[in-house]
């Protein structure tokens, strides 16, 4: 089976409209080859999994401003586990202090991005870590 | 002309030498880098002078403080009679955390009040939703009823402090909640003084608090600004909001025209559908901007947005009073300059855009605290904020003349480029039948990513500097204390709502949720139904319910 582009998903969780991270975010993975979807704001968590499966992305990306990732993130992983999506790679980002990271880790994320990361460096951790599955 | 014709000679002459040596100087010594421009990537010369300003007219263009087209200021009497306002934005936790903190800053000396309210609130969702979960009192105080509203005012004097509420598709219902606590206490509706923001179209554009679709957010919006006309004068019933567009990525140049672009909208739509005159609620719009890092970019920016505004309300709107000219506005310092590295060293960025304010004429300003990249500011750290403002006042001396920039070769040449450019966006937007239909074709909203994107791609490429970011970057990491709110608010908030819905007449609220359903449908004014549904203890979520219904629900196109 021939090697398919990336999917990529960016979405935001939650209540709060800070997306210029998710959208400049976005961009950049559609200008580096990857099929990109974006969701736009204000999605649950429920509506982020179910987007997921629908679209069979490889990869999720969260982004959160409002504080609230402890609680959103772990919750979408969750979904994604309900329907049977447990393949599809989970990342996030956002304003997220130190001590949560590996509450976001042990909840089943494979990477956490904060403020400070080059868009480069983003795109060369996900090339190194995700695999486009095969399951198609 | 400006100049006398025999002094520009004189000055082209001598700059043709100035430049001779230039030339020579920089072939010896080559500049530091080849791109000089501002953080919005305006370019700028090396040098400015007469010149650049030949073509400015005096009269119409720069003239005196208090006169056409206050440029150099509203106030005849600039700083001197009253500094700008200091008005922190404040809110966390319950209603009574959020008062505690009010009654601190007051007694530090802060002079005005301002809400953050948390995301449930904002969105118009009650703390009980599902939509709320992990969001309650995280970024700003969870408002649920009037209940809660009474203790976040109580001690505060509404006859004598004003306050600001950042709230915008709720905003009727908020701001019915402050009338409402002002006539329970017994202070006259004309007596109350503050600002509501109030702005939907910068939502769509920036911020995405998103609610209604845009032309009925508007509309909710004309009612507040005849409602505050006819019985609460003293109140700003909008704050047109540049701030949210440049967080979102715009440049200056964007902001200033997005945002004026947006007053024009408003303006536009009370006459035409209130029959109001313009000089009838005109002197109540006010204006927020942002106080970015790039010092004189800042300032020009706020000197071209009153004499645009000036221009627009006298020649585009045929406004005659005078007050009807003046653009007032509050200002914050750039949250988005600030860094998450070497978090100290946001007092200095924050300092530094302060001074711009001050500079550029604001009325109001909130200083934003160092930690506030990470989480909302201590106790501490606002300190150290609201102190910088004192210094700035009290210590430094630039408020002993007014608008001490004035006359600058380069600040006034960059004011007007900058209020060129904006006029240009003005104009473009007129072409797509004004900001509703821009927004519908997603033009701000593009522009705006195209701009936060490109801003990205210099600061990866350190073509754009931020110190602790792409350069002086050190590994040790700053221990600061953080606040953290805690998830039992979200119980204690439910648990409150759940005792008011018990102990609250059903019937009362019940009639006033119809009666704002019916108001909504024959497009007469709300606001006096919101005032009586809050009175009746109807909920933050049960009235913008009624919103939704009858408006729709407006989702996020999602561009990028």
């Amino acid at each position: 089976m021939a090697k398919r582009k990336l999917r990529i998903m960016v979405a935001k969780p939650g209540l709060d409209g800070h997306d210029r991270g998710a959208r400049v975010l976005a961009r950049c993975f559609r200008d580096a080859g990857y099929e990109t979807i974006y969701t736009g704001c204000h999605q649950t968590p429920e509506e982020i999994a179910a987007a997921a499966v629908q679209e069979d992305v490889d990869c999720l990306g969260l982004s959160c401003m409002s504080g609230a990732h402890r609680y959103l993130f772990p919750a979408t992983v969750e979904k994604l586990r309900e329907l049977g999506a447990d393949d599809i790679q989970v990342i996030g980002g956002g304003i997220i202090p130190d001590a949560d990271y590996q509450v976001l880790y042990d909840a089943g994320l494979k990477g956490v991005f904060v403020p400070g990361i080059t868009l480069d460096d983003i795109i060369k951790w996900i090339n190194e870590n995700i695999v486009p599955n095969m399951k198609d | 002309m400006y100049f006398a014709k025999e002094l520009l000679d004189k000055s082209s002459k001598m700059r043709q030498q100035w430049e001779d040596e230039v030339k020579k100087s920089v072939a010896k010594h080559a500049d530091l880098k080849e791109d000089w421009s501002t953080v919005s990537s305006l370019p700028i010369n090396r040098l400015y002078g007469p010149e650049d300003i030949k073509d400015m007219n005096f009269e119409e263009d720069i003239a005196y403080p208090g006169q056409f087209p206050y440029i150099r200021g509203n106030q005849v009497s600039g700083y001197r009679g009253r500094h700008w306002t200091y008005r922190m934005f404040s809110g966390f936790g319950t209603a009574r955390d959020t008062n505690t903190r009010w009654h601190e800053l007051l007694a530090a000396g802060q002079t005005g009040l301002s809400t953050a309210f948390d995301f449930p609130t904002l969105m118009g969702y009650d703390s009980d939703d599902p939509k709320a979960r992990g969001e309650c009192g995280k970024c700003g105080v969870a408002i649920d009823t009037l209940e809660d509203f009474l203790v976040l005012v109580d001690g505060i004097p509404m006859d004598k402090i004003t306050t600001s509420m950042t709230i915008n598709p709720p905003a009727t219902i908020l701001w019915a909640m402050y009338c409402a606590a002002a006539e329970i206490k017994g202070v006259p509706l004309d007596r109350i003084g503050g600002t509501i923001q109030n702005d939907m179209l910068k939502e769509f554009i920036a911020q995405k608090t998103l609610m209604c679709p845009p032309e009925p957010s508007v509309k909710l919006i004309s009612d507040t600004v005849e409602f505050g006309t006819k019985h609460v004068p003293r109140w700003n019933t909008i704050s047109i909001s540049g701030y949210h567009i440049r967080e979102a990525g715009s440049t200056a140049v964007q902001e200033l025209a997005f945002t004026l672009r947006d007053g024009m909208e408003y303006v536009e739509d009370v006459m035409k559908r209130k029959g109001l005159d313009i000089d009838e609620f005109a002197p109540r719009l006010s204006f927020f901007f942002n106080s970015h890092i790039d010092f004189f970019e800042t300032i020009a920016m706020m000197r071209a947005a009153r004499r645009i505004w000036a221009k627009a309300m006298r020649d585009r709107y045929n406004a005659k009073d005078e007050r009807s000219w003046w653009m007032r506005f509050h200002t914050q310092t750039a949250g988005c300059s600030l860094t998450a590295q070497q978090p100290f060293n946001n007092v200095v960025r924050t300092a530094i855009e302060a001074l711009a304010a001050v500079l550029g004429g604001t009325q109001s300003l909130h200083t934003n605290s160092l930690d506030e990249v990470w989480c909302l500011p201590t106790d501490f750290a606002v300190q150290i904020a609201l102190r910088t403002q004192q210094v700035i006042a009290e210590e430094t001396g630039v408020i002993n003349t007014i608008d001490p920039l004035a006359g600058s070769y380069f600040v006034e040449a960059l004011t007007n480029e900058m209020e060129e450019q904006a006029w240009d966006y003005v104009h473009k937007i007129d072409d797509m039948g004004g900001m509703v239909g821009a927004i519908d074709k997603g033009f701000p909203q593009m522009e705006l990513a195209d701009a936060a994107y490109t801003f990205q791609q210099q600061i990866d490429s350190a073509e754009k500097i931020m110190v602790g970011v792409n350069k002086y970057v050190i590994d040790e990491k700053a221990e600061i204390p953080l606040l953290d709110i805690e998830d039992r608010i979200e119980k204690e908030q439910i648990a409150r709502l759940n005792e008011v819905k018990r102990k609250r007449d059903g019937k009362a609220a019940k009639k006033s949720l119809d009666d704002i359903k019916n108001a909504c449908k024959t497009g007469e004014n709300v606001m006096p139904h919101c005032i009586e549904a809050v009175k009746n203890l109807c909920s933050v979520q049960e009235i913008c319910d009624v919103y939704r219904e009858v408006y729709g629900v407006f989702r996020d196109p999602a561009m990028y």
